[in-house]
């Protein structure tokens, strides 16, 4: 059987960064017990659905999942740990936030396995941390690092972002090169999204719209800029020995996130916690995002009740068993976000059927537009096919 | 029956000054309908009417009054289009009724169709009564506009019903009115038959309805009727008038009354708006005054977005066109949009009445491409083509010359606007005629324009010149000879057949221009660059650039939620569905008809 992969989402913050989307929020101490007492339940219930299979990543995310007290982290793990048939080399990584850690919690990260952190700074510059509401500044980020190396983490990531309000080439190269300066092993270099629901939305939105349709913009910078911060980014990290292995990740010595391109490589996996989406079986679902009901529905558990439901977990707000056709989709527009794209046997061995059947009229039209291209069995974007990802991958999707 | 007991009107208005609510209340008042069966605006029964507001067809109801001198009275109410593009229509309504009831909003006043109205009614010999109405506004003020009335129009109004049609008070006023000071219709019901036919609607079981005013004679079941214009003999098989929204039988309209025939008339154009019947063995000597044939003025391309949908879209046109002898269609083909129909309208209301209809009714999807006038190229062997798609005209070197057509135009503006709008003309290739002031305040303006400098917006143009107060009339002058060519768009190096359009050269350079910068905007950035250029033959005079999209990238982590990324990837797909492929650029519908907002900003 298939090893698989997990992903823990943990919903808390100390305060919501002004750009983020994701689904977490404030909650006190006590909320935080009774979600991980519940997150327990599900882990223990999914355990027994898979039974015996193996474990391969265990990813916690979040919010920011470093700010649970160590009892708290130290229970989760625990209680996958001997819930499932966790792989001894398995990667177990935390997302922490600068401001968050202490040694005395570290030292209980590496005591329950946890192998691996990614550290969320996303600018060097405390102006810029300022305007994303971010909690900490970079002071409190060399702190945190130091800390975090000094606990024995070998297998560290810095998030970094670009496309940011004012962002110019000095500043970025400013956080560039204060990251690069402490050789974490990995660095995730996203672009800043304006999404709907979060305060810069609507602060940027017309920005974000003029921004896309290449028009001149006003805090934002424009396409042209941002494509050239992201560029910038780019050529900066592979000169210092990091090599992009997705469109937004960077590795050097090979310490890649295992995690990470499982998602890529369609690689199953179980989502679990509030609102986490879960590959299984060939099945996607989403686990709800209300908590109340979501502790609720554990606590029920937890005292034996039965909870009736259609859907394979009673966690679940969503399920669909995707068919072959979207499986393909899935297997392109995910395979080729690596640079090193997808295997031509990989899909024959997965679909029965050859690549070219399906895709043959869009890759040539790729290929001699110049974003795509092919060697030894692999087909992958090249770099300007990367640049304009979005427009490439989107003709991936099938008609229905 | 007695013909002084019968009083045919119609109601006039500025647009959104209560007419189709004053029609309602009419209505509901005399009984003709009980609450249940009362629909707010009875007699705008288009969705799209009640929706716009306006009314598009005319329609007819008669009701029965009983009237405080203890005698009962026949009303036939006749609603009027309310738009220039229907003036025809407007006209033939009109001169179906003996007098009108203005309606004038207690607290706007007189507006720009007040007054176009009135003196349409007056033209017709109507008499003409005001009503002051929505008094129950808290801005209100009836003694102005009843003076305004009086000054303006010189109508005498201290008498005119003060009323809110919206809460029904004094409706009583206007009915006695109606009685009063309306005038009975006249005719003789034994001389020969003359009746007007003031519209239509065909009916899938008795055929084509035809609506008339019996103006002299007798019209019964099972006469053999004659149309004066078309020569199209038909057997009477049903006569009767209109209840609200029901058509209700009897065995005659005598001379004064307003009411329907069915004949198993197949096609609508057998029975024009205008036409007289008489009868076939006794025909009336003369036709009664006024009937035009009605051709299209306006044509443009018809396509369904989605090809498959072709013969949906025939089948809906074909549809229409049995209420509506106005609208012409033959098929087409562009290589950009593919199959479609080459459309022929009254004006642009009318094109957009029908755009939307086709959408809302039948669920259509349409690509419209820009309206065009209809020119006449003379040859070179001396021969004559009508053009109505410029995608034929034929090579220079055959033509020898081109005409336009060309409208008289008149429009009336109050004083202070009078500079704006003779500049207006001017701007559209317009050559003064006169002008002549209609009292201290409002004057007549009169040019004729190239109909090609009309068709798209110069109705608001005028608007928003003139604040509103301009009413604007056209009327066909004939062709006259000009020096236009064609302007053709190519993008990415290809000439889109759709886009062309012809033109005016002395106005070529700035319409090119003006249109690049358009499409610019309009195309979304691709992959590549895209230049966009304007081109008279093989001369280029414009040239734009869609410079490439060098970014986009979905830089994000969004962990293991791939049905967002899914969705976001779709929506991109989605969006370029919407789209037409010209080689390998992908053109939003929208661009098609940037040529009518070429005068926007």
């Amino acid at each position: 059987m298939t090893p698989i992969e997990l992903y823990i989402h943990i919903p808390f913050c100390v305060k919501k960064c002004l750009y983020c989307d994701f689904l977490s929020g404030v909650f006190d101490e006590k909320m935080q017990r009774r979600y991980v007492a519940a997150l327990c339940t599900e882990i223990k219930y999914m355990a027994s659905q898979v039974h015996g299979v193996e474990v391969a990543t265990i990813y916690v995310g979040g919010g920011t999942p470093s700010w649970l007290s160590e009892d708290l982290m130290d229970s989760i793990i625990t209680t996958v740990k001997s819930s499932f048939r966790v792989n001894p080399l398995a990667e177990i990584s935390v997302e922490c936030n600068p401001g968050t850690l202490s040694a005395e919690k570290l030292n209980v990260y590496r005591s329950v396995g946890i192998n691996r952190l990614s550290i969320g700074l996303q600018s060097a510059n405390d102006d810029e941390l300022k305007e994303l509401g971010r909690i900490h500044d970079y002071n409190r980020f060399l702190h945190t690092f130091d800390l975090v190396r000094k606990a024995g983490f070998d297998n560290v990531n810095v998030d970094i972002m670009t496309g940011l309000p004012h962002q110019t080439v000095e500043k970025l190269e400013h956080t560039l090169n204060a990251v690069t300066m402490l050789r974490p092993e990995h660095i995730s270099a996203y672009s800043l999204i304006i999404e709907e629901g979060t305060p810069f939305y609507d602060k940027y939105k017309f920005d974000a719209v003029k921004q896309h349709a290449g028009m001149e913009t006003e805090d934002l910078p424009t396409d042209e800029e941002s494509y050239h911060l992201y560029k910038y980014t780019m050529d900066y990290l592979e000169k210092k020995g990091y090599k992009r292995y997705e469109i937004s990740n960077y590795a050097r010595g090979g310490k890649v996130c295992r995690h990470n391109i499982g998602y890529w490589d369609r690689v199953p996996y179980l989502g679990l916690g509030l609102g986490a989406a879960t590959l299984y079986q060939n099945r996607r679902a989403d686990n709800i995002r209300d908590i109340y009901k979501y502790c609720e529905i554990a606590e029920q558990i937890a005292e034996g009740k039965e909870i009736s439901t259609e859907l394979s977990s009673p966690f679940y707000d969503n399920e669909e068993t995707l068919s072959k056709k979207e499986a393909m989709e899935e297997f392109m527009f995910l395979g080729l976000r690596k640079i090193d794209g997808v295997n031509r046997s990989d899909f024959f061995n997965m679909f029965g059927i050859d690549i070219e059947a399906i895709y043959g009229p869009i890759i040539t039209a790729l290929r001699n537009q110049g974003f795509m291209d092919a060697k030894e069995g692999r087909l992958f974007l090249t770099d300007i096919g990367i640049d304009v990802s979005n427009q490439v991958l989107a003709q991936f999707l099938l008609d229905k | 029956m007695d013909q002084s007991k019968i009083r045919n009107f119609c109601i006039v208005a500025h647009i959104d000054h209560g007419k189709s609510t004053l029609a309602d209340r009419i209505i509901q008042m005399t009984g003709t309908l009980t609450e249940r069966e009362m629909q707010a605006q009875v007699l705008d029964n288009m969705d799209l009417e009640r929706e716009r507001g306006i009314t598009i067809k005319s329609q007819a109801v008669r009701i029965i009054y009983k009237a405080d001198d203890g005698n009962e009275y026949i009303f036939n109410l006749i609603d009027t289009p309310g738009h220039v593009d229907f003036n025809y229509e407007v006209s033939r309504s009109l001169a179906a009724c003996d007098g009108a009831i203005l309606v004038v909003d207690a607290a706007q006043g007189i507006e720009a169709q007040t007054l176009a109205n009135v003196y349409l009614a007056l033209d017709h010999d109507l008499d003409v009564i005001p009503v002051i109405n929505k008094i129950d506004l808290p801005s209100a003020d009836p003694e102005r506009v009843i003076e305004e009335i009086e000054d303006v129009i010189g109508l005498e109004a201290q008498d005119a019903p003060q009323i809110s049609a919206k809460t029904g008070l004094n409706i009583h006023d206007v009915l006695e009115a109606i009685v009063n000071q309306l005038p009975p219709p006249s005719g003789d019901v034994n001389a020969p038959l003359q009746a007007l036919i003031f519209d239509s609607l065909y009916d899938p079981y008795k055929g084509v309805i035809v609506f008339c005013r019996v103006k002299e004679g007798t019209l019964k079941v099972g006469d053999s009727v004659k149309m004066m214009a078309t020569g199209a003999e038909f057997d009477v098989v049903e006569v009767g008038y209109f209840g609200a929204g029901q058509f209700i039988p009897c065995d005659e309209l005598p001379a004064g009354m307003v009411g329907y025939m069915t004949a198993s008339i197949k096609n609508v154009r057998d029975t024009r708006v205008g036409d007289t019947i008489t009868h076939a063995d006794a025909p009336a000597a003369e036709p009664l005054p006024g009937y035009k044939k009605v051709n299209p003025m306006v044509y443009c391309g018809l396509y369904p977005a989605d090809g498959a949908k072709y013969p949906d879209l025939r089948d809906a046109l074909e549809k229409l066109q049995l209420n509506d002898a106005a609208l012409q269609f033959e098929p087409e083909t562009s290589v950009a949009l593919g199959f479609g129909f080459r459309c022929g309208f009254l004006g642009l209301l009318h094109l957009e009445i029908i755009q939307e209809r086709l959408e809302r009714e039948y669920n259509l999807d349409l690509v419209t491409t820009a309206p065009g006038v209809v020119y006449r190229v003379y040859k070179t062997d001396g021969t004559m083509i009508e053009l109505t798609n410029p995608s034929n005209l034929p090579d220079p070197s055959e033509i020898e010359y081109m005409e336009e057509p060309i409208v008289e135009a008149e429009i009336m503006v109050t004083s202070e606007y009078i500079g704006a709008i003779m500049d207006l003309c001017q701007e559209r290739r317009g050559q003064y005629i006169s002008m002549e002031y209609m009292e201290e305040t409002r004057a007549l303006i009169k040019y004729t324009l190239p109909l090609n400098e009309i068709i798209y917006d110069f109705f608001d143009a005028l608007k928003s010149r003139s604040r509103g107060y301009a009413s604007f009339d056209y009327e066909m002058k004939g062709y006259m000879k000009s020096d236009l060519v064609k302007l053709d768009i190519l993008i990415n190096k290809e000439e889109v057949d759709a886009l062309s359009f012809i033109v005016f050269s002395g106005t070529a350079y700035e319409r090119g221009r003006k249109m690049c910068e358009k499409l610019k905007e309009e195309i979304p950035r691709h992959l590549f660059e895209i230049p966009i250029q304007a081109a008279v033959g093989s001369k280029v005079i414009a040239r734009e650039t869609v410079k490439a999209m060098r970014k986009d990238v979905l830089a994000k982590c969004y962990g293991g939620d791939i049905s967002r990324k899914k969705k976001l990837l779709e929506k991109q797909k989605e969006g370029k569905k919407r789209m037409r492929q010209v080689g390998n650029v992908e053109i939003p519908q929208e661009a098609f008809m940037s040529v009518l907002k070429l005068d926007e900003d």
